[in-house]
């Protein structure tokens, strides 16, 4: 990764990562080792290095960068934190430039042949819940997008690893004992991070998409009684439409996306505070 | 070069897509290029992966055209009842008169030349409808005003395009000082009637001076390329080249029409005819300035390569932005200029430190 550079494959977007940052290139290893990795020459769809800054930074509370083509669209962290760095800089290379695809701000796990979304904002829970029905079978294909080819309307996989925040890190740890995570990020933009292994089975068939199946929005609430409510097809539109990263930018093409998949999923609201009854619930909606 | 000849692109190998398109990305120009292959009719032949970054790419650019040429109806619903003539520059210019520099061309704002004496009321007008001014410095607001040639920028707070509002298209303490009254005069009625364009030899002249007169040069590859479109575009009508070089002696504007030609034609391969380029060779800097400039031109407008950036670059990058000040303004008021633009640089670097400092942690 030093000289050459990464040539790493996921889903349909190849990233080049140069670093020199042993610690990081550890955890590559760690969350990347089962991804497959292109073969030279190839052309990538982002060009990122993960470095130290030079100056004074090199010696006093060292920092890491994030360069797109190298240009560093953000502040330097503190030198520990470079694969969450790493993570969140390619989530904003991919939101900025994916305009083949209609991005979805959306978790996308797949059963059956159908892809469950589970569109949110942050703090909704999307990313516990998502984690939580992967460990119990569902294939993952993205915790953060949901990719929807236009031409067709299936969504395309984009496993990664999942990064979960706070109190969901200790949430999925009791839920299931069956699961990889790594090392925790305290003091972060958002709290504490730590990063869940993608499943093998998911990165073996990150090429196969899938048609959507169901569109639910999902809220973590405490204490809150389980209650999965339909919802009418415009106002789903219209959630969905909001909760896209580049549905303006689409134009036409963007309003004709979202309806078709809006047509073709049946679409609730979810609101939960326990996991297994969740799941259990989507596990019936998708079975019957 | 690619832009010059696409057909060349269909024999590159994985390696130099991988480099032209991020060089493409990098100067502005993935869109124009992309949409060279869709006129070439190739665009089915090439990786999978060069078809998804085109379609990314036009997806963009389409999404900026349509918000500009909305913005300006906008505009045009605000102006409703009042009849201040809208002359259209540059990037919106070519898009809604369907000129050939508009093909896969990103923009980000619309630039408007307005009578001076309507000026302010236009102002007024588009600051009563929602437009703001874009947050500036108090020493850039009066920057603006006093001694440059359009208006601080103006947005909307619901949407994304800048609008630039300039009365005319040389800084006011430049030396050079092309006569406004004569661009508004000749200009264009397009289909909309209430809108307009500079004529054909006005609108190469402005993209001319704009380029290398009063921007920094830095990754202008791009404006070269519109000059070029608009060079092959126009060329091709009777007495076109006479009148342009007749039009930038009357306006004193030969020097950067001069430049223009020199490089389009040596990097671009515009087709000028000989009698036009050695009219404005009248023009010419002396032969070692005109050899300094040879070489500043092309360290700065030929792209390099994202990872490896050159010293030679920066520092070229450096003298050509001394150079645009140097005629901006004169060197009393440079120096002053310069002066406040450093403290008020240093002064902004120690802030974003310390913000850096206590707020992440």
């Amino acid at each position: 990764m030093a000289d050459r550079g990464l040539l790493l494959q996921t889903g349909p977007f190849t990233v080049r990562v140069h670093s020199n940052i042993n610690g990081f290139i550890r955890l590559m290893q760690q969350f990347y080792g089962q991804f497959p990795v292109v073969e030279a020459p190839a052309i990538a769809d982002f060009h990122v290095r993960v470095t130290r800054p030079g100056g004074i930074r090199r010696w006093w509370r060292p920092q890491v960068q994030f360069l797109l083509d190298g240009q560093s669209p953000f502040q330097p962290f503190q030198l520990s934190h470079a694969f969450p760095l790493f993570e969140w800089g390619l989530n904003w290379s991919i939101a900025m430039r994916a305009h083949q695809y209609l991005m979805l701000h959306s978790a996308a796990v797949e059963r059956g042949g159908k892809v469950l979304l589970l569109p949110a904002w942050p703090g909704c829970g999307k990313s516990t819940l998502c984690a939580a029905l992967v460990s119990r079978g569902w294939r993952l294909f993205s915790d953060e997008f949901g990719l929807v080819r236009v031409d067709d309307g299936q969504l395309v996989p984009l496993p990664r690893p999942t990064p979960l925040k706070n109190k969901s890190i200790d949430v999925i740890r009791e839920f299931t004992a069956d699961v990889e995570i790594g090392p925790a990020f305290h003091g972060t933009r958002k709290g504490t991070v730590a990063h869940l292994r993608t499943p093998d089975a998911s990165v073996v068939q990150a090429h196969i998409a899938a048609p959507p199946g169901w569109l639910v929005f999902p809220r973590y609430r405490v204490n809150a009684p389980l209650q999965m409510k339909p919802i009418a097809r415009p106002q789903a539109f219209l959630k969905l439409a909001n909760n896209s990263f580049n549905y303006r930018l689409l134009g036409l093409q963007g309003f004709r996306v979202v309806t078709r998949l809006v047509r073709n999923c049946d679409c609730y609201t979810l609101s939960y505070s326990d996991l297994d009854e969740a799941i259990d619930m989507l596990n019936r909606l998708v079975d019957t | 070069m690619a832009l010059r000849e696409p057909a060349r692109m269909l024999a590159f190998g994985l390696d130099e897509w991988d480099l032209l398109l991020r060089i493409a990305r990098q100067t502005r120009l993935l869109g124009r290029l992309a949409v060279i292959m869709d006129e070439a009719g190739e665009v089915e032949q090439l990786p999978a992966s060069v078809q998804q970054q085109f379609t990314a790419a036009r997806v963009f650019v389409t999404h900026y055209q349509r918000a500009a040429c909305w913005e300006i109806n906008r505009i045009l619903a605000a102006l409703e009842g009042s009849d201040v003539p809208l002359v259209l520059l540059k990037g919106s210019a070519y898009i809604l008169a369907g000129l050939p520099p508009s093909r896969g061309r990103l923009l980000s704002d619309v630039d408007l030349l307005v009578p001076r004496e309507l000026l302010d009321s236009f102002e007024r007008t588009l600051l009563a409808h929602g437009w703001a001014a874009v947050k500036l410095e108090e020493y850039d607001q009066r920057y603006y005003r006093t001694w440059m040639h359009e208006l601080p920028p103006l947005r909307h707070p619901q949407r994304l395009i800048e609008v630039d509002i300039h009365h005319t298209i040389t800084p006011l303490t430049s030396r050079l000082r092309p006569d406004p009254e004569k661009l508004l005069a000749d200009s264009v009625s397009l289909a909309d009637g209430r809108l307009r364009i500079l004529q054909p030899v006005d609108m190469v002249l402005h993209s001319a001076v704009h380029l290398f007169h009063d921007g920094e040069l830095a990754n202008s590859l791009r404006d070269l390329v519109d000059l070029t479109d608009l060079f092959q575009h126009f060329g091709k009508h009777a007495g076109f080249w006479e009148k342009l070089v007749e039009r930038a002696r009357s306006q004193e504007l030969l020097r950067p029409l001069f430049y223009t030609m020199r490089y389009t034609n040596r990097f671009l391969a515009a087709d000028i005819p000989v009698s036009a380029m050695s009219a404005a060779g009248d023009a010419a800097p002396t032969a070692p300035v005109l050899r300094i400039m040879d070489n500043l031109i092309a360290a700065v407008m030929l792209p390099e390569h994202p990872d490896f950036p050159r010293r030679r670059r920066v520092v070229a990058q450096w003298l050509l932005y001394v150079r645009s000040h140097w005629l901006r303004m004169p060197p009393g008021k440079l120096l002053l200029h310069l002066a406040r633009k450093q403290i008020m640089r240093w002064k902004h670097r120690q802030a974003t430190a310390g913000a850096v400092l206590h707020g992440n942690r």
